[in-house]
């Protein structure tokens, strides 16, 4: 473990207010905490639009926090930078460039005084590494859906981040293309330690990749409402971690709290309850798991 | 084949003349009855259109009588197109024919001045000596006189179309010199777009007409270079006041309107200030950009008619002026001849600005 022990990323009762259509302020997130270790892979998972995106983006800083600390490497986060490379679900690649220039546009900026050669040499690393060797100089529109995503994540490791941010960066592909995709980004983490937050609606991928999932509870006021230690060796092989008695513990673990969110929304007995409603916890995770109570949350 | 059979068929696609798509088809023999189909409702439909369009225009034009004569036919206009080509060969003729005489006169000239000078060496007195020398150097620059002598006919309507093509690019020019910049500038920051505002709604709408007096007056004062008449600087800066106003607005849409997460990829790379300007958000909008370029030529080669009628610029504008002065059929028929040429130059002038914006839309394919 490094100097901030398992706190190298550190968010603080994030709260992010929208004005709703009668101009009030509506919390969307309200007080989400977690603590994220150096080199750790951890997935959001929740129902779609409880805030995940949000989070994401608070600590991207692409979008305002009302209140609530983002701390990264023992500093306050403020704006956006380079530090925090994004994937988004769409590839987001500028059309007038090529894949290399799109990558290249980084390289130039965190590598201000590397040689010309040595830019080339790294962009070209950087797109071999994600599989695309052979299409560097095609333009987005003459790339596939998966093949633009690929250099989406090339651009960002270009960046050499502190923080590695995916915003469900598989979610427009087909699930082959999704599998590969999983790959290769394990293999990329597996070379290039990078702390990474993955958001995710798939309890599969989150299994497979992370070292640590956090369930959100359903908006508005979405805060974390369960973590779960996913502590499968790396480098990971696809067929192990299927092959693993306590892979089916984990999902269960998972759908059961995704569920219980659904019967709150759905308007069910404990639908004005703010707290989550207890899963059903299998023997072999249940000291792996953490609820976090509000207490907790506030003693942080 | 094939492979010249696809370039055809692109070519034609870049240059938005896809109706003549199903005529390459055709000679390959592609499914030639749906071929021939298309050829019929596409191709020969608007020129039995056209053919109609002649045969009103004649039975019209006959029934009207004028002080100038009848009112020109198709067939008169054609005859008057036969003359004006005629009398461009004319001219080229005299023109070849006057350089021709210039050359032997300055040879002449030039002989002369050597026998001069030759005659001055030969030991006379002092007195004598020098006016040989003078009548020798007189004689060269009389020579070089005759060699830079131009040509000066009427000029004919291949050099008013010239010089027409030439005061449109100019305000074009301008237009795009001022627009582009204040419309990137609106386009970036609602402030600035909030001030320009008024003057932009205000002067947008002002006819062409109003600017005439203001640019002839304002040149008039200003210019005393005399690389360009003055008629055509003040043709040029109406065309340019004119046609700023479509390349304006859409650079402002274009660069208001940059997707979102083009923008957050300059915020993430904390790109700066000019290389998000010309990395990001020049690149896209460029399209919108071009679409305003390509209206503003649009309005520009309207509104130049107008303005070289008023300046009397000697470009086409003037042409049907100095027709309509010369009070006779024919000069009628050749207004006719003129508006017809003004459309087909705007015609092509749209069509180049067309493949110009094809060629930088980054959404749709591209050529090749
Ligand atoms: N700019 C905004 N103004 C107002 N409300 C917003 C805005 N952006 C997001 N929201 C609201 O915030 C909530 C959370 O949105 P968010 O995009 O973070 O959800 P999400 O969990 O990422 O969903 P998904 O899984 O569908 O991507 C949604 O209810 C959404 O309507
Ligand atoms: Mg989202």
């Amino acid at each position: 473990m490094s100097q901030f022990g398992n706190s190298y990323v550190e968010l603080d009762r994030l709260v992010k207010a929208y004005p709703n259509p009668r101009g009030e302020a509506t919390r969307v997130v309200d007080g989400f905490s977690t603590k994220i270790a150096e080199g750790e892979f951890v997935s959001v998972i929740g129902h779609s639009g409880c805030g995940k995106s949000t989070v994401l983006t608070m600590l991207a800083g692409l979008n305002d926090v009302t209140s609530g600390n983002i701390i990264l490497a023992g500093k306050e986060v403020s704006g956006a930078g380079p530090d925090r490379a994004v994937v988004f679900q769409s590839p987001c690649l500028l059309p007038w460039m090529s894949a290399f220039d799109n990558v290249m546009l980084g390289v130039k900026r965190c590598y201000p005084k590397a040689t010309r050669l040595e830019r080339k040499q790294l962009v070209e690393y950087f797109l071999s590494i994600v599989g695309l060797g052979d299409a560097m100089h095609k333009y987005p529109k003459e790339l596939s859906g998966g093949m633009q995503q690929r250099v989406g994540i090339a651009r960002a490791i270009a960046l050499r981040p502190k923080m590695l941010l995916l915003d469900e960066p598989f979610g427009k592909l087909d699930s082959l293309t999704r599998m590969d995709l999983q790959e290769t980004v394990l293999n990329l983490l597996n070379e290039h330690r990078i702390t990474t937050m993955m958001i995710t609606h798939d309890v599969d991928e989150a299994i497979f990749m992370s070292d640590r999932v956090v369930m959100m509870t359903n908006g508005p006021r979405a805060k974390v409402g369960q973590v779960l230690d996913i502590p499968f060796e790396r480098p990971r092989n696809r067929v192990d971690v299927l092959g693993d008695e306590m892979y089916y513990d984990f999902r269960g673990c998972l759908i059961d709290f995704l569920e219980g969110q659904d019967r709150r929304k759905h308007g069910e007995p404990d639908a004005s309850m703010p707290e989550p409603k207890p899963v059903t916890k299998p023997e072999t995770v249940q000291d792996l798991m953490l609820v976090q109570s509000p207490a907790e949350v506030s003693a942080v | 084949m094939k492979k010249f059979k696809h370039i055809l068929l692109k070519t034609l696609d870049v240059a938005a003349l896809s109706v003549f798509e199903p005529i390459v088809r055709l000679c390959y023999g592609e499914d030639p009855r749906a071929q021939l189909r298309k050829i019929g409702k596409f191709i020969l439909i608007p020129i039995v259109a056209f053919i109609l369009f002649l045969g009103v225009w004649h039975v019209t034009a006959s029934g009207i009588e004028t002080k100038f004569g009848k009112m020109p036919t198709p067939g008169v206009t054609w005859e008057q197109t036969k003359v004006m080509v005629g009398q461009v060969f004319e001219n080229r003729r005299s023109e070849k024919a006057f350089y021709v005489e210039q050359k032997t006169k300055a040879q002449e000239h030039e002989t002369k001045a050597a026998q001069y000078a030759a005659a001055a060496e030969l030991p006379k007195n002092a007195s004598q000596k020098e006016a040989f020398l003078a009548e020798s150097n007189a004689q060269a620059e009389l020579a070089v006189n005759a060699r830079s002598a131009t040509f000066a006919g009427t000029p004919t309507i291949i050099y008013r179309v010239v010089h027409s093509l030439k005061t449109v690019f100019l305000g074009f020019m301008l237009a795009t010199l001022i627009a582009l910049p204040i419309g990137i500038l609106c386009g970036l920051n609602p402030v600035f777009m909030a001030a320009a505002s008024p003057i932009i709604q205000i002067f947008k709408p002002v006819s062409p007409v109003a600017w005439v007096p203001i640019a002839m007056i304002l040149v008039g004062a200003l210019y005393s270079g005399s690389s360009m008449q003055p008629a055509m600087l003040s043709s040029a800066i109406v065309v340019a006041m004119c046609s700023l106003w479509p390349t304006l607005t859409n650079t402002a849409l274009g660069v208001a309107s940059i997707d979102k997460d083009h923008l957050n990829v300059a915020k993430v790379l904390r790109l700066g200030w000019w290389t998000r300007l010309f990395k990001i958000v020049i690149p896209s909008s460029l399209p919108l950009i071009f679409a305003g370029l390509r209206i503003s030529l649009g309005v520009g080669w309207m509104v130049l008619i107008a303005a070289e009628l008023l300046v009397q610029n000697p470009g086409l504008g003037q042409f049907v002026w100095d027709r309509f002065q010369d009070n006779s059929a024919a000069a009628f028929g050749q207004i006719f001849v003129a508006i017809f040429i003004i459309g087909i130059i705007g015609f092509f002038l749209d069509r180049t600005m067309i493949i110009l914006q094809r060629s930088v839309s980054f959404d749709a394919p591209a050529g090749a």
